[in-house]
């Protein structure tokens, strides 16, 4: 399949536009919607890039179910990789006991 | 190249004069006709060779850290030394040998063949991650010559990205390069396997080392990619001071050995998948009984490409990582205990009441069950949190992973070679020597390893050149295990090199096994089949034949 070139050079100007949109928003200091609005506009530039230049959009289900499954498997790296630093200060409650009462010395709060 | 044919007592399939169309002959014998070759089967022997030159210089590695352990004193090298020499081992031996042994040899030269296809889907692709693979094998070894690194095929962090006075980067740089080789070869054979199957051969229909290769494919493209970046960031680390992983620079050293073993646990799988996919094939044939249980050792390895996905935590149990997340990646870890016993007991159950015929790839068969079971139930001990804490870090490690990768893989991939070498050169070993060797092998490979599960058992850390005296004897007979596993290696070496000239003529067919790689002329011609083949029956339909009929070397 063709694709026109005047698509390719859209969604490069879009790219463009999107990085110009990158910079001016790291001038503004929005507290917690800083990486909120970077992550945005980085999810939208990876979309275009995979849409149009990889050609998913124009491509059979089979290649979207792999494109799927790549991001599946950056969901399990992840999320699995979170399920240690999001529980690091989470105590079983039986351990909690034994440290309470001094037979091991509790881990400090302070970390690493 | 040869006129007169040595005269058997076996009884030709066809009168037909012989065919001189073999992929030796046709494209030419030229250096360069092998270098810039696109065909299949002369990349697997290309990959052949290399591997052969990475494992002789991992292998001498290993026997220089066996002798130092002779002795408790650190008396033949210095520790710095040490810590190099097995790290030259263990990076050598994982990314330049195990990792392309069987899919980027054996695969490279019988998928295509299975599928009755006239090459990969990507031919020139196939030849740019051979040279990937090299390209990224010299910078590994330029490493070494200009003095090695001394981190540990694992590279932990902060070490590696800081305080390690050796060339780590090069080395990183040496295996981020072979990776994308290896990615390329993963997504070659995927493509392969959905778009070059012959008329008839239904998903259903593939050889179950197909559907190892897919799953071990499955895991290069989707992991690989993990490890590059990894080691990109240590090495940008180490270069610039970017602060990834170094606590000093706001990084974290933990979360490099999440994404390492994110990629380096289902690695372990590329070294075992297809040395199962391997099994799969020679159980079969050699006890003349279709395989029991298809669908599910089909099904075991897309299963256990998949979960293996999810355990790598279990590298980290004692690593700071969080109490919560041990309990899920141990109870994960046990999960994949179940496609692999699902394996296994398929693999007995095809051989109870077989015709068995006591050859030299059954006996690798054999030895990899065996030995395949040691070191997945050791796994088990591992990915219990409790008696980790104990074990983690000892000799006992050591030796759970050398039974999976050693005993597993390395024996799968002996069996794999001894099968397929009729058809790959068109002559027969010597029959008798490869029983001999794969005795040889069984006996030094448990010398070797299993008096290292006793002494980790005891506590004998991993990674020190010296040790305390009571845990010599473990280690002597240890080293005296290697002596003889390394005579087990050499004697295929010489018998293999010694039947290219003086084997037996190999029919296309000596095992009457089935699977279409069987159908073409040994060595097969340029472009595998004269016409293309049509599959019109379920795979394994074997049946008992008289011994006569089998044709040993
Ligand atoms: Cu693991």
């Amino acid at each position: 399949m063709i694709i026109p070139t005047k698509i390719y050079f859209r969604v490069w100007l879009a790219l463009l536009l999107l990085l110009v949109l990158t910079w001016g928003l790291a001038q503004v200091d929005m507290g917690r919607f800083n990486p909120i609005a970077a992550l945005t506009i980085a999810v939208l530039k990876m979309l275009l890039v995979i849409l149009f230049f990889m050609h998913v959009r124009y491509n059979k289900p089979i290649t979207w179910i792999f494109v799927a499954a790549g991001f599946v498997w950056l969901a399990i790296m992840i999320d699995l990789t979170l399920s240690d630093y999001l529980t690091r200060n989470a105590v079983p409650p039986t351990l909690h006991h034994t440290w309470q009462h001094g037979a091991w010395p509790a881990p400090s709060k302070e970390g690493p | 190249m040869i006129t007169a044919v040595p005269q058997t007592d076996i009884p030709r399939p066809s009168l037909a004069p012989r065919r001189l169309s073999n992929y030796f002959e046709e494209g030419g014998r030229t250096l360069a006709s092998w270098l810039l070759t696109t065909d299949h089967k002369r990349i697997g022997l290309l990959y052949l060779y290399s591997i052969i030159v990475y494992f002789i210089i991992a292998a001498f590695a290993a026997a220089l850290i066996r002798i130092e352990l002779i002795t408790p004193a650190g008396d033949l090298v210095t520790s710095e030394t040490y810590n190099k020499l097995f790290t030259i081992h263990g990076t050598l031996m994982v990314w330049f040998f195990l990792i392309p042994s069987v899919p980027a040899v054996l695969g490279n030269f019988v998928l295509p063949l299975m599928l009755g296809a006239r090459d990969v889907a990507f031919p020139k692709l196939n030849l740019l991650s051979w040279y990937l693979f090299n390209l990224g094998g010299l910078m590994a070894l330029y490493a070494v010559a200009f003095g090695g690194a001394d981190t540990g095929w694992t590279f932990y962090t902060p070490y590696s990205s800081t305080y390690s006075h050796s060339h780590v980067v090069t080395m990183a740089a040496g295996v981020f390069i072979a990776g994308f080789g290896s990615i390329l070869t993963g997504l070659n054979f995927i493509i392969t396997i959905h778009k070059m199957r012959a008329p008839g051969l239904t998903w259903f229909r593939l050889p179950l080392f197909v559907w190892s290769l897919y799953s071990t494919s499955v895991i290069l493209v989707l992991a690989t990619p993990v490890l590059a970046m990894t080691l990109a960031l240590m090495s940008l680390e180490r270069i610039w001071g970017l602060g990834v992983f170094d606590p000093k620079l706001g990084g974290d050293p933990v979360l490099f050995q999440h994404l390492f073993w994110f990629y380096s646990h289902p690695a372990v799988y590329i070294m075992i998948l297809p040395g199962m996919g391997v099994v799969s094939e020679l159980i079969p044939c050699f006890s003349r009984k279709p395989i029991f249980g298809y669908h599910f050792i089909a099904f075991s390895s897309v299963a256990i490409a998949v979960l293996g996905f999810l355990v790598w935590g279990h590298h980290m149990f004692v690593s700071s990582e969080s109490i919560y997340a041990g309990l899920v990646f141990s109870l994960l870890s046990y999960l994949v205990a179940v496609p692999s016993a699902i394996k296994v007991f398929n693999w007995t159950m095809t051989m109870y009441r077989g015709r068995i015929y006591l050859s030299t790839p059954f006996l690798y068969a054999l030895g990899f069950i065996g030995l395949f079971t040691i070191g997945g139930l050791t796994g088990l001990f591992l990915a219990a949190l409790g008696v980790d804490v104990h074990v983690h870090g000892t000799y006992f490690i050591i030796a759970h992973f050398h039974y999976i990768m050693v005993g597993g893989m390395v024996t799968a991939f002996m069996g794999g070679l001894h099968y397929w070498w009729p058809k790959i050169t068109g002559r027969l070993y010597p029959e008798n020597l490869g029983r001999l060797a794969a005795l040889i092998m069984f006996i030094g490979f448990n010398l070797t390893f299993f008096p290292q599960f006793v002494v980790g058992y005891l506590g004998m850390p991993r990674r020190y050149h010296s040790y305390a005296p009571e845990f010599q004897i473990y280690n002597v007979l240890s080293t005296a295990g290697a002596s003889i596993l390394g005579i087990g290696y050499l004697l295929p070496l010489i018998y293999f090199i010694w039947s290219l000239k003086h084997g037996r003529r190999a029919p296309s067919n000596p095992w009457k096994a089935t699977g279409l790689e069987w159908q073409t002329s040994s060595p097969p011609p340029k472009h595998n089949f004269h016409e293309t083949p049509v599959v019109t029956e379920e795979p394994y339909q074997y049946s008992p034949v008289p011994e006569q009929r089998l044709i040993y070397g």
